[in-house]
């Protein structure tokens, strides 16, 4: 016990700035003034993977650690899409997975957000659109942000996620 | 007949890479399985091509034991009856065997028939890699999959996913149990099944490697690797030795930076929040360092044909050397306070076990693999440079549960920080690439990279004018993923995330 407590207060608090709101990533207008009113700053999250090859959630799990800190801001994961404003999507969208990416988005309260994460999510990247893959998020439900970058770094993970709710 | 003996049988599968080939009739496909199996060899992958004379297909088979890595193929035509399964000799071949029947329409003998990646995105009678005009056209509404039912006073099912309760992967989980504890776990997946396979084709061969790194995003460097190593050993060619050490040096970075991250949700899935919280910053850092060393944080698209994107300059060898020096100390007292500390060790030890003899009869491989005694590493048994040069230090344990695979991890971290320090105070001064030939018509080649989840196999073909015609991609998740169902039994559903983790299998480098 001593070593853990020893070695939190060595370390400290690490926690960077959060990034700029970045308009540029906007793509659809949303009824921000009324999300505003409601959340403030207090935003949950629901992730899906519709079909990434696992590199955006890497960068995805990174806003949880205590340099990104993204709990500290007042945004969270939360665990059933009941409980979410904001519906994070990574990859393509696999053929497989589209009925499950719309009952999640469904599934949501309104109003909610849509955020399509990396170029998968933009423009379907290199899995583009085939038997097996629907492309882009837009392709199958509305997408309100959208950071591209293979993976996109965490800083733009952030920042995507904080246009949402400028 | 040992595998050696089959090995020396065999033709050369390319001109570099130690994989030989051996075309064999429906008999001699089924004892030099039984054969294998018997000798402890692994099955690295099965998978359908079609015949060089575009008559007819070859089921495919990749086996790899100490010294010798040996490819059977069966030559069969649709007319043929079913093929000879594998499962009886190496239980994972069967979801092999059921993908490859989505794909292809080629039936093996074993007797699961259930579709495996086809679920409803394309119409059961078309086959999406054997003719390549198949379109979406599903109802995306999939039939019911017909799990197996456990049946008795009391049993119920929990149905998990495909979207879980965390940043993961899809896929689904059907626990059968009795009041928490569980008595049979049933893998669904193919939830992210993208058809990378049909879209390798889409591809000029010199820039499949683009493709092939994000297989697994987690495995990106091990991926292109394989791919490379396949691609140049069809034209014949060696990489500078210098490209060599970097490639190398990148996989290590990778394994590490998996390790950490995993071994800190491992704390966290134990209920020890501090171990996520440090693991994690130590991750950035040395994602960060990476970043500063070769302009990646996870290194995608850092190996290429022919060497490496871009040489490691002075100032980034400095940065990551400096890291890697301070990490391991830091590791290694993380890995003190996780082994004092009691509620740890408690969800740890005994969580999740395979035994060594059920890792055996399974086929268990990779780090999971040598927690459960099962010693093979790519890196030691077959290796390619500049592993040829290190004196890797193989790490194993017995014991087969969360803790041992915890030990493993720890231990591999420990490995690859000197592994990667000395590659960074003997890297060969000489370029960091050459040019790579594109191979011609008709060639075939093979990698097989150890990457940290295990052995990542690929298969390339070449097609006409710098084209691919086949590539097949394979990750260890296809051989550990049923054992995972046999790991859980008996445990309380709660230790299932903790046991999960502790193998963290992919499912987008299985589904494909």
């Amino acid at each position: 016990m001593f070593k853990t407590i020893k070695r939190i207060a060595a370390i400290g608090i690490v926690t960077e700035a959060a990034p700029p709101v970045d308009p540029q990533l906007c793509v659809r207008e949303i009824l921000q003034k009324r999300i505003r009113a409601l959340l403030g700053r207090a935003l949950c999250i629901r992730h899906v993977d519709a079909g990434s090859c696992n590199g955006c959630e890497l960068e995805v799990h990174a806003l949880n650690n205590p340099i990104y800190n993204i709990e500290g801001l007042g945004i969270k994961f939360v665990a059933s899409p009941r409980h979410a404003d904001l519906l994070l999507v990574t990859g393509p969208v696999a053929s497989n997975m589209r009925v499950a990416l719309q009952r999640t988005y469904e599934a949501m309260p309104d109003p909610k957000m849509v955020v399509a994460i990396g170029d998968c999510g933009c423009t379907g990247g290199i899995f583009g659109e085939s038997y097996a893959s629907c492309g882009r998020v837009s392709n199958v439900i509305a997408v309100n942000v959208a950071v591209p970058g293979c993976p996109p770094s965490p800083t733009r993970i952030l920042q995507g996620i904080l246009t949402a709710i400028a | 007949m040992p595998v050696r003996l089959w090995w020396d049988l065999a033709a050369p599968a390319t001109q570099a890479a130690g994989m030989r080939r051996l075309t064999v009739d429906a008999a001699t496909w089924v004892r030099a399985a039984e054969e294998f199996a018997a000798a402890d060899a692994h099955l690295l992958a099965l998978w359908v091509a079609r015949a060089p004379n575009q008559e007819g297909f070859l089921i495919r088979a990749a086996f790899v034991a100490a010294g010798a890595g040996l490819i059977l193929e069966l030559p069969i035509a649709d007319c043929d009856p079913p093929y000879p399964g594998l499962e009886p000799f190496f239980p994972a071949a069967s979801r092999m065997q059921r993908a490859a029947y989505d794909l292809w329409g080629l039936r093996a003998t074993d007797p699961d028939r259930r579709p495996w990646l086809r679920h409803a995105a394309w119409p059961e009678d078309q086959y999406p890699l054997r003719n390549p005009a198949v379109m979406a056209a599903g109802t995306g509404i999939s039939e019911a999959y017909r799990f197996v039912r456990v049946a008795g006073d009391g049993v119920h099912e929990i149905p998990v996913g495909p979207v879980h309760a965390g940043i993961i992967e899809p896929g689904h989980f059907r626990f059968s149990i009795v009041g928490e504890k569980v008595l049979r776990l049933e893998e669904h997946l193919g939830y992210v099944h993208k058809g990378i396979e049909r879209r390798f084709t889409d591809f000029p061969i010199l820039e499949g490697h683009r493709l092939a790194a994000r297989v697994s995003g987690d495995c990106a460097v091990a991926y292109a690797w394989a791919y490379c190593q396949a691609l140049e050993g069809m034209v014949g060619m060696r990489v500078p030795a210098r490209a060599d050490w970097l490639r190398a040096l990148c996989l290590e970075l990778e394994r590490i930076a998996n390790h950490l991250g995993d071994l800190g949700a491992l704390g966290n899935d134990a209920g020890f929040a501090f171990g996520l919280a440090q693991f994690s910053r130590l991750k950035e850092h040395l994602l960060r360092a990476n970043e500063a060393a070769f302009g990646q944080r996870y290194l995608f698209d850092t190996v290429v044909p022919g060497g490496l994107h871009a040489d490691l300059s002075q100032s980034g060898a400095h940065t990551l050397g400096d890291f890697l020096s301070r990490l391991a100390p830091e590791v290694e007292s993380l890995r003190d306070i996780y082994d004092e500390h009691g509620g740890v060790r408690d969800r740890f030890v005994g969580a999740g076990r395979v035994a060594p003899e059920l890792a055996a009869r399974l086929g268990l491989i990779g780090f999971a693999g040598r927690a459960s005694a099962r010693g093979l590493d790519v890196r030691i048994d077959f290796p390619c440079a500049p592993y040829t040069d290190l004196a890797l230090r193989r790490v194993t344990r017995t014991a087969g549960d969360v803790a041992a695979r915890v030990a493993v991890r720890f231990d591999e971290v420990q490995e690859s920080c000197r592994l990667s320090l000395h590659i960074l105070k003997s890297l060969p001064s000489s370029v960091h690439r050459v040019e790579c030939p594109p191979p011609v018509q008709g060639a075939f080649g093979t990698g097989l990279i150890e990457g940290w989840r295990g052995p990542i196999f690929l298969a390339l073909e070449a097609g006409a004018a710098g084209a691919i015609s086949r590539c097949h991609p394979h990750d260890p998740s296809w051989q550990n993923w049923p054992v995972l169902e046999h790991a859980i039994i008996g445990n309380i559903v709660p230790d299932f995330p903790l046991i999960n983790k502790s193998f963290n299998l992919s499912y987008s480098g299985h589904d494909l």
